[in-house]
């Protein structure tokens, strides 16, 4: 039998693709390697590492906040292995989740290995070597990526670890060197940090966080200190010697210069993924990839070859679970005829430290570059109720908006509950929304989301609290 | 006194030319009745009084241009008519003030999504006095920002009323020899004839234009219209003709190369994913493209239908501005006045236009043997900036394999 579609990978944007394709009526399938659905994100990545961050934050909560509010709790002690418990039991519920939603939606799953052997032909290598050769019209090419590896560098998920050994470390760390100051490294650091581990962040470049606006990458780090996080900025690390009881991490200014040894228990290794579409039998097909390995598409999803789509982590943009999402929605829709689309202008993105960044649009860096002219309204969380009721006044809300049109370019959030109020921002933009229309739209008190509405307040020089 | 004034004339639309006043200063009007003609780039319409009185004053006369919301003249309301005292009875007529300064169009508002207008477009619509339905929008499905309403008040702004004679054009023909002058006739371009003459020639410098041709053997269908010309007319109610072949044939053939169905915004290309098909019209006054909206969700049936009914009301002059509007690939066919062969110009911004012809028998080699067949070139305007030669040849091919075998229309090949 035929299919209509297949989906090698189900992680956020093959599983998501593959259930709106169904939606739509297609005949579909797809082919996972894991033994749990859900990819990365599910697995080893979003779902995991967020239940570490919350238990992790609550943990120093309870140590800083709950005397502050007259809660007394004794001092609290972390219980790892439980920790640990907890975790997987989260990442259990939604890969099952997964694997319900594909028997209701009546997709056939296959486990093992994809190869797409001829376009219309995936063929699927079981974890017990027998193969077989499934038919299809098209194929959808989810398979994500991998962790990028430093040169001259093994990571062994035990000493070093990528951020998949680096959500199960059987005890902290008492020193946890990491490199890369990205979105991963500053939320595992901050996990470990505040379980006890002893952290020192080397990154190449001069700052923290690239691509984030700069003016909230910077106060942010200044906060990380205060947090008693360590950086070594515009640094690089060469090799990593294991022979010893520690690591001993040699560290180079990255402009060239004297090299230190620094001394780590761990090592995480964080600088970055790449696409990963080993053993698809790409190269054979002749589907072109970009100088960085990334699938090439069309505007339609489509790669060279006829039949053969690729969405998420392994095509050009942003690696976030949510793009893969919308790509595979986007490329589900057009197979069955419709017209998907996704607005790449108008993409979320969060850091989940404490506190936490959002943002969602352009950055000042950018605007200046492109030239544009534009207007700034912030609004910091000191002057908002909550956040003073909650302890959590650090950070502020900054909203860019065109000089002339008042439209809503870019929104930068650093503070508590970020991940959520971004959504508004998000929807404002993708309807072209003024920062007077979310400035004239009801917001309610006491909310954090208040700053968001004062902060379209300031665009205009008129916020009412600050 | 209640303002006569320009209304909204749709999308694109924003100035007219009037036709011709219906009535005299003192003349008495009812309330709705047609005062006075506008031509504009796409259509005439007739605009009604807006209230109940005596027309007082004629602000634009006959082959002015006036700009949308400029003032055409004043009713008195509710006063007797010096000629006709009985023609407003006082109880028919409304409260004064009653209606808007605007009256009531004919023609469609502005495309804008049903649903609350955005805050900061609702306090510019109040503080300016521009309706934001009259004002062409930017935002996700055609609504109106803060943007837009910003660069209307702009430009409203910057534009007195009634716009200054655009008919200032350039007529740098030099004199001909008294003896010929006599016997030249000079007459104005009616707007109709002026915007065709404008869009080809826009067409023509915008796109990268070329076409390709080939030729499909009619007599499939041909036959199949035979056998069922008399069934097709008794359930449907209208003639099987060819157009509805074409009409399916080129959607499929769009589906498989969508480049043809898209157009160029910037440095983006617009793909469609439906298919509003232009079927070229040739009326007394200059041509037309009614367009057949979402013609792959469409029966044959529905389709001849639609075609009948437009070419109905493009020879009584009656098309409106939104039968014309949308179109994402067209149709003409120069074969009903006996072309052979041809080359459209693209109906812009859209990238595909195809060129019927008139059928023909020809001497053909059909497996090794001469055969007169009925045959009709085809041919394919398309803009090489997004359409590659080898989609807009294979997009040719798949229109004439469909109508060589119509049985691959049922069967979606």
């Amino acid at each position: 039998m035929a299919y209509d579609l297949i989906v090698i990978g189900t992680g956020p944007g093959g599983y998501v693709c593959a259930i709106r394709a169904a939606q739509l009526g297609l005949k579909t399938a797809v082919v996972e390697k894991n033994a749990t659905f859900g990819g990365t994100c599910l697995n080893v990545g979003c779902i995991p590492s967020k239940a570490m961050l919350h238990a992790s934050e609550l943990y120093e909560e309870a140590e800083d906040s709950f005397g502050k509010m007259g809660i007394k709790v004794g001092t609290p002690s972390m219980d790892l292995p439980a920790l640990h418990k907890y975790r997987l039991a989260n990442v259990d519920a939604n890969v099952k989740g997964v694997a319900f939603l594909f028997k209701k939606n009546k997709i056939d799953t296959f486990q093992g290995v994809g190869r797409i052997a001829a376009p219309g032909k995936v063929e699927v290598k079981g974890a017990d070597g027998k193969t077989q050769v499934l038919d299809t019209k098209n194929i959808v090419i989810a398979t994500g990526s991998d962790v990028a590896r430093l040169n001259g560098i093994d990571i062994d998920e035990k000493r070093v670890v990528s951020s998949t050994g680096a959500l199960e470390l059987p005890s902290v760390p008492k020193k946890l060197l990491i490199v890369g100051a990205g979105i991963i490294g500053l939320e595992l650091g901050s996990v470990w940090r505040r379980l006890g581990a002893e952290v020192t962040i080397v990154e190449f470049l001069d700052h923290i966080l690239p691509g984030i606006d700069s003016e909230v990458a910077n106060q942010f780090h200044r906060m990380l200190l205060k947090q008693g996080l360590a950086f070594k900025l515009s640094s690089k690390v060469t090799a990593v010697d294991k022979s010893g009881k520690t690591l001993k991490v040699r560290v180079e200014p990255a402009a060239g210069g004297a090299a230190e040894t620094l001394e780590a228990e761990v090592v995480l290794v964080a600088i970055g993924r790449v696409p990963y579409t080993e053993g698809l039998g790409l190269e054979a097909l002749g589907v072109k990839k970009d100088n960085r390995g990334r699938v090439i598409v069309d505007p339609h999803y489509k790669t060279n070859v006829e039949g053969i789509y690729a969405i998420g982590d392994v095509i050009a943009g942003p690696m976030l679970a949510h793009k893969g999402e919308e790509e595979g929605v986007a490329a589900a829709e057009i197979m069955a005829g419709h017209a998907g689309h996704v607005n790449y202008d108008v993409i979320p993105n969060v850091v989940y430290t404490s506190p936490e960044i959002a943002s969602v649009g352009k950055t000042e860096e950018e605007l200046k570059a492109a030239g544009v002219v534009y207007q700034v309204g912030k609004f910091p969380f000191s002057a908002n109720a909550r956040a003073r009721a909650n302890l959590a006044t650090e950070g502020f809300v900054k909203i860019l908006a065109d000089a002339k049109t008042d439209r809503v370019l870019g929104v930068h959030i650093l503070g508590p509950d970020a991940e959520t109020m971004i959504a508004e921002a998000a929807m404002a933009m993708e309807f072209g929304a003024s920062s007077e229309d979310i400035a004239r739209t009801c917001h309610a008190h006491p909310t954090l989301s208040e700053a968001m509405k004062e902060a379209a307040l300031a665009v205009d020089k008129r916020a009412i609290n600050f | 006194m209640a303002e006569i004034r320009v209304p909204t004339l749709g999308e694109s639309v924003t100035e007219a030319t009037i036709g011709k006043w219906f009535k005299k200063p003192g003349d008495a009007v009812a309330v709705d009745e047609p005062l006075v003609e506008l031509e504009t780039d796409k259509v005439t319409i007739e605009v009604p009084a807006p209230a109940a009185g005596v027309l007082s004053d004629i602000a634009a006369k006959d082959g002015d241009t006036v700009a949308v919301g400029a003032v055409l003249g004043q009713i008195k309301e509710g006063a007797a008519g010096a000629t006709k005292a009985a023609a407003a009875p006082a109880a028919k007529a409304p409260p004064p003030a009653a209606k808007p300064a605007t009256t009531p169009a004919p023609a469609p508002a502005a495309k804008t999504p049903d649903g609350p207008l955005a805050p900061s477009v609702q306090r510019l619509q109040t503080e300016s006095g521009i309706s934001a339905a009259t004002v062409p929008g930017s935002g996700k499905d055609g609504r109106v920002s803060k943007g837009d309403m910003l660069a209307a008040i702009e430009r409203a702004a910057a534009q007195p009323t009634p716009v200054a004679a655009t008919a200032a054009a350039v007529q740098v023909r030099a004199p001909s020899p008294p003896d010929d002058a006599a016997r030249e006739e000079r007459v104005r371009m009616t707007r109709l004839r002026q915007t065709i003459a404008r869009r080809l020639k826009d067409a023509q410098n915008t796109a990268a234009m070329l076409t390709t041709f080939n030729e499909v053997d009619m007599s499939h269908v041909m036959a199949l219209r035979t056998q069922y010309r008399d069934l097709f007319e008794k359930k449907h109610g209208v003639k099987l003709g060819f157009m509805g072949f074409f009409v399916r044939a080129s959607v499929q053939a769009l589906k498989e190369i969508p480049a043809v169905n898209a157009e160029i915004d910037g440095t983006d290309i617009i793909y469609k994913n439906y298919y509003h098909i232009g079927i070229a019209v040739g009326t007394e006054r200059g041509l037309v493209v009614p367009v057949v909206h979402d013609c792959d969700k469409k029966s044959l049936a529905e389709i001849e239908k639609s075609i009948t009914e437009f070419g109905r009301r493009a020879r009584d002059g009656e098309l409106k501005i939104e039968d014309m509007q949308g179109g994402t690939f067209t149709i003409t066919n120069g074969g009903i006045y006996g072309s052979l062969m041809s080359t459209p110009i693209l109906n812009a911004p859209q990238s595909g236009i195809l060129g019927m012809h008139k059928i023909q028998d020809r001497p053909m080699a059909v497996a090794g043997k001469i055969e007169i067949r009925p045959m009709m070139y085809l041919a394919l305007s398309y803009d090489h900036r997004l359409v590659d030669g080898r989609e807009a040849v294979t997009f040719l091919v798949r229109v004439k394999e469909s109508l060589e075998e119509p049985a691959r229309l049922v069967l979606d090949l």
